[in-house]
């Protein structure tokens, strides 16, 4: 079996620039942020990006990363707009399909089932229809209704950041809530699964129930060890959100200069150059 | 007011009453006055509601305020975000949501104000909304009520009024929006499907009602909302909000 365990150089390195991505979690929570800080230091660019939005989009928005982005919506939970996002989007400057959160399961549904479309409720009588021309109504074959026929969203490649994973590829949530993870690994060409911390398969059930082992290494292609790679999304229970972290992130988003003193003093770097600097900004102005 | 009943403490009532004929189901409720609301309806008029901690989590009794199920309370069951798109579709729920735009015939903006492709200020996304009002009872709740909330068209419909739901035809049947809960007053939907006045809170100005929305509205021989009873009074201050977050929403 090809090894899988590699850096995040190496993982990230099989991202092509115009390639649709889909990225798990769900706004500021479990958020595979070191996949995402890997690839902005990749000159990859012109990505069609499909989540359930957090900071990972804003920073790949920021950094010009994104052609179109596919969206149910974009939050940082705790804060309930991210600037950077917002601010890309009143310049006009991305192109978005933005859906009902459910047609967006449902588009993610099909994928992973090689299926065109599935149809949905959702979306019906909205302005989500009219704003994504390319979304087709379906007759029932059997009754008057006539349902949404949600286009799959397949991706190339989807990035995911678990608790645990073992070096084969499997992978194990210890929060209270899995996101989509598995749905957007199934939906995906090649999966890029970082974790907190990889141990021998032997020792994934050592502390919790096979309920938590939530991915298959049928759908990983790589495993990443990233320790407090969701930073600063949560990542329970190995840890919660750096609030104070979040705040300084927003705060500097909102203006051009403070986001230019952002970028340099945790973005300029490596991974472990970046968590020093967050580890410096705690000591100096950010209580946690 | 003839009692020392705040505002905050009638819209929470009158939050509550959404629940009186609902059965068994899934209370969705974002905002603190309509969270209160629910956790008041099911230890009073709604027993059987199924409440949840704003997380993962189906709490039969639920955590202090603004904390979720690791926080306290009794854990009922499991509802991860993936479930409760499978629960909405069952029609086993009932959402009350905010709204930065909602129009005569009920249709709500939560997406963005201005236009589509470059839109003046960007909000969250449509989210659940579509969803929600195309599978299961929606009510909305407005904590500042005024003209650039009420107004006469939304910029992006997410959650579905009533016009859009009859023109979409029979898969919608499970359209349905309840009432629109205000600071001022409470609002439901007449025989043709448009907002109209159903009661204003004791205190309120009916023409105060009448400027603060932007299309208009019959102010006339309005009944007053309900106040709550002693009890209801004692569960909210005493049982689900003694901090008194309710006034950070809804001033005293």
């Amino acid at each position: 079996m090809a090894e899988k365990l590699m850096t995040p150089t190496e993982a990230v390195a099989s991202i092509e620039s115009g390639m649709t991505i889909g990225i798990g979690g769900w706004g500021s929570r479990r958020k595979p942020m070191a996949l995402v800080r890997e690839l902005l230091r990749t000159d990859v660019t012109d990505l069609t990006v499909v989540a359930f939005g957090g900071p990972d989009v804003g920073l790949l928005a920021a950094a010009g990363k994104i052609r179109k982005l596919v969206y149910g919506f974009v939050s940082l939970d705790s804060i309930p707009l991210d600037p950077l996002f917002t601010q890309a989007r009143e310049r006009g400057e991305l192109d978005v399909e933005e859906y009902d959160e459910g047609m967006f399961v449902a588009g993610l549904r099909a994928a992973a089932a090689r299926l065109d479309f599935l149809p949905i409720r959702a979306g019906l009588g909205s302005d989500v229809l009219p704003a994504n021309p390319r979304v087709a109504t379906i007759a029932s074959p059997y009754s008057d209704d006539v349902y949404v026929a949600m286009p799959a969203l397949p991706l190339d490649v989807a990035l995911i950041h678990m608790n645990r994973a073992d070096p084969q590829g499997n992978g194990q949530f210890l929060g209270p809530d899995p996101y989509f993870d598995d749905l957007f690994a199934m939906a995906a060409t090649s999966t890029i699964m970082s974790a907190e911390k990889v141990v021998p398969t032997e020792q994934l059930l050592h502390d919790s129930s096979f309920h938590t082992l939530l991915i298959s290494r049928m759908f990983v292609s790589s495993v990443v060890e990233t320790p407090r790679g969701a930073h600063f999304t949560t990542c329970e229970p190995d840890y919660d959100r750096d609030e104070a972290f979040q705040r300084h992130y927003v705060e500097s988003a909102k203006d051009p200069e403070p986001w230019t003193a952002f970028t340099q003093r945790f973005l300029s770097g490596n991974e472990q150059n970046y968590h020093d600097a967050v580890e410096a900004f705690h000591q100096t102005e950010g209580a946690k | 007011m003839t009692s020392d009943v705040t505002r905050a403490e009638v819209c929470i009532a009158a939050c509550a009453d959404t629940y009186r004929e609902s059965g068994e189901v899934l209370a969705h409720a974002v905002g603190i006055v309509p969270t209160l609301g629910a956790r008041l309806a099911k230890l009073t008029s709604a027993p059987q509601i199924v409440l949840t901690d704003g997380e993962a989590f189906l709490m039969s009794t639920p955590p202090p305020l603004g904390k979720s199920a690791s926080g306290g309370g009794v854990i009922e069951g499991w509802a991860p975000f993936r479930r409760i798109f499978d629960i909405l579709a069952t029609g086993r729920r009932q959402s009350m949501m905010g709204a930065s735009q909602i129009d005569r015939f009920g249709n709500q903006n939560i997406s963005l104000i201005g236009d589509w492709a470059q839109p003046s200020r960007q909000l969250i996304g449509v989210r659940g909304a579509p969803g929600n009002t195309a599978n299961h009872r929606v009510d909305y709740w407005i904590s500042r009520h005024s003209p650039r909330i009420f107004v006469e068209s939304v910029d992006m419909v997410s959650g579905v009024g009533n016009d859009r739901a009859r023109a979409a035809g029979p898969a919608l049947k499970y359209h349905h929006l309840g009432a629109i809960v205000t600071n001022l007053a409470v609002f439901g939907f007449d025989a043709d499907g448009r907002v109209m006045l159903r009661s204003i809170h004791p205190g309120v100005d009916p023409d105060e009602v009448a400027r603060n929305t932007g299309f208009p509205v019959d102010v006339q021989n309005v009944p007053l909302t309900r106040i709550p009873d002693a009890e209801e009074v004692r569960l909210v201050r005493e049982v689900l909000d003694p901090r008194g977050a309710r006034s950070r929403e809804v001033p005293d």
